[in-house]
């Protein structure tokens, strides 16, 4: 039998961190690009685009993530594409992460007075630039704060992508417990890492709420 | 490509079982993670700094690390220190503990919205700092901040699925099992899928109503529309 160091362990699972952050970047990233898509959507098109996203974003917030990772693993091999856990991963928390995005950003959107749209407006911009030049740069001076809280529930997600097998942090965890015989360890550790990710991201998010509400940090 | 749901709908009875242990578990946890965190709260906004410290520290570390973590360290981790617990059990601690931790935070904020003149009224009426907290500060703030509160117990009973990984016998667990038997495994999952949704908006409706109904009275004004404000707080865990 192998017997595992402390090391072992610790170097195994920094090496499967990379892919918890790798992970958490393209569902961040990707999240955020169709966050971005669904809320233009929302906001330019009517009443009925509105409605669909919204139940769009009803269905990711009110099912548990595992069952939508499920759904996509399963369903896209139904769909006839080659699933890798890698992908089923990337495109339920890519999904999941844009239902949320845009139900914040559009909170933000909402949250600049009617009265800057129609004062946009009197100066004969049009759609596209009234959002551009007037509303957006202020809704998002609102956004940044919860949007990098939002951060934070991204990378514990990715702790579910093991459940399909995607060998991140978790899953490889999850693997040297039952090869060394010691999970108070392990997981102990595991949990560590996860503490050590999303705490400065915390933080971060913490600073820029009181920042943005003009209180000194 | 063949959709077969009659396949997966004649499990019924599991799903159904699967159905009531997340209710069941959902049930147990939530008072017990909302009286963790009124203890959470209470020991960060008016308690002894050493508490409020310990407590901080506590949510801190429940809120930034994943719960499937949390769960597994609880259900294979502690039994190494000789605390062996059942699936079940298991879930609810760790449910509990994450209820309590986000919840602390939740209704920290209501207590510090209370006006000083409150707390200053209850000491000049001669009320002691108990019956302060519990009957000056706390139903006001519980009522300001029930709609994130909803939000966060429904986040919790969703949370539930990730137990069916320590085999707790909830609804995913259920699908799980009813996919190894016919290999319907997106059908399955489908099914389960709709069922959280429904659970999930019928929870919600149940909580705003109780809220409304029983927790502050009869001010019809406290049930208030889910605007954005109720997502405000709430955070997965």
């Amino acid at each position: 039998m192998v017997e595992f160091t402390l090391w072992d362990i610790v170097r195994n699972l920094l090496m499967a961190l990379r892919w918890t952050v790798a992970l958490s970047l393209i569902a961040f990233l990707g999240g955020g690009a169709v966050g971005a898509l669904l809320l233009c959507l929302r906001l330019g098109l009517g009443r009925a685009t509105a409605r669909a996203i919204g139940l769009y974003v009803q269905v990711f917030q009110g099912t548990p993530l595992l069952m939508q990772l499920f759904l996509a693993y399963f369903g896209l091999a139904l769909l006839g594409i080659e699933v890798s856990a890698w992908t089923a991963a990337s495109v339920a928390l890519t999904l999941y992460t844009s239902a949320y995005l845009v139900e914040i950003w559009r909170g933000c959107v909402e949250a600049v007075p009617k009265g800057q749209w129609e004062a946009a407006r009197s100066l004969a911009m049009s759609f596209g630039e009234q959002l551009r030049h007037v509303v957006l740069p202020q809704a998002m001076r609102l956004a940044i704060a919860p949007t990098v809280g939002f951060l934070v529930q991204v990378i514990k997600g990715t702790a579910l992508a093991s459940v399909i097998g995607f060998a991140e942090l978790t899953k490889t965890g999850s693997m040297i417990a039952n090869a060394s015989f010691k999970p108070f360890l392990v997981f102990g550790c595991v949990a560590l890492m996860y503490f050590v990710l999303c705490f400065p991201v915390s933080l971060l998010a913490h600073y820029l709420e009181r920042k943005s509400h003009g209180r000194p940090a | 490509m063949e959709f077969d749901f009659a396949a997966v709908l004649a499990e019924w009875p599991l799903l159904l079982r699967g159905l009531a242990w997340t209710i069941g578990l959902t049930a147990v946890a939530v008072p017990l993670g909302l009286l963790a965190a009124t203890g959470g709260a209470w020991a960060r906004a008016c308690g002894p700094r050493w508490l409020a410290r310990t407590v901080g520290v506590y949510v801190e570390l429940l809120r930034n690390t994943p719960f499937i973590v949390q769960l597994f360290f609880i259900f294979f981790g502690l039994p190494s220190l000789g605390v062996k617990l059942s699936p079940a059990l298991a879930s609810v601690i760790a449910m509990t503990l994450n209820l309590g931790a986000y919840g602390t935070e939740i209704l920290r904020a209501g207590i510090q919205a209370t006006p000083r003149g409150q707390w200053e009224a209850a000491h000049s009426l001669a009320l002691g700092p108990v019956q302060t907290f519990v009957r000056v500060v706390l139903p006001p703030a519980f009522k300001r901040i029930w709609p994130a509160m909803t939000s966060q117990i429904i986040i919790v009973m969703l949370g539930t699925a990730v137990c069916g990984q320590i085999s707790t016998e909830e609804l995913s667990y259920a699908t799980n099992l009813i996919h190894s038997r016919n290999f319907r495994a997106f059908e399955a999952t489908f099914v389960a899928v709709g069922l959280y949704l429904v659970l999930s908006m019928a929870v919600r409706q149940l909580l705003l109503w109780i809220g409304a109904r029983f927790l502050f009275g009869s001010g019809a004004a406290a049930a208030r529309p889910a605007g954005a404000s109720h997502r405000l707080g709430a955070r997965h865990g």
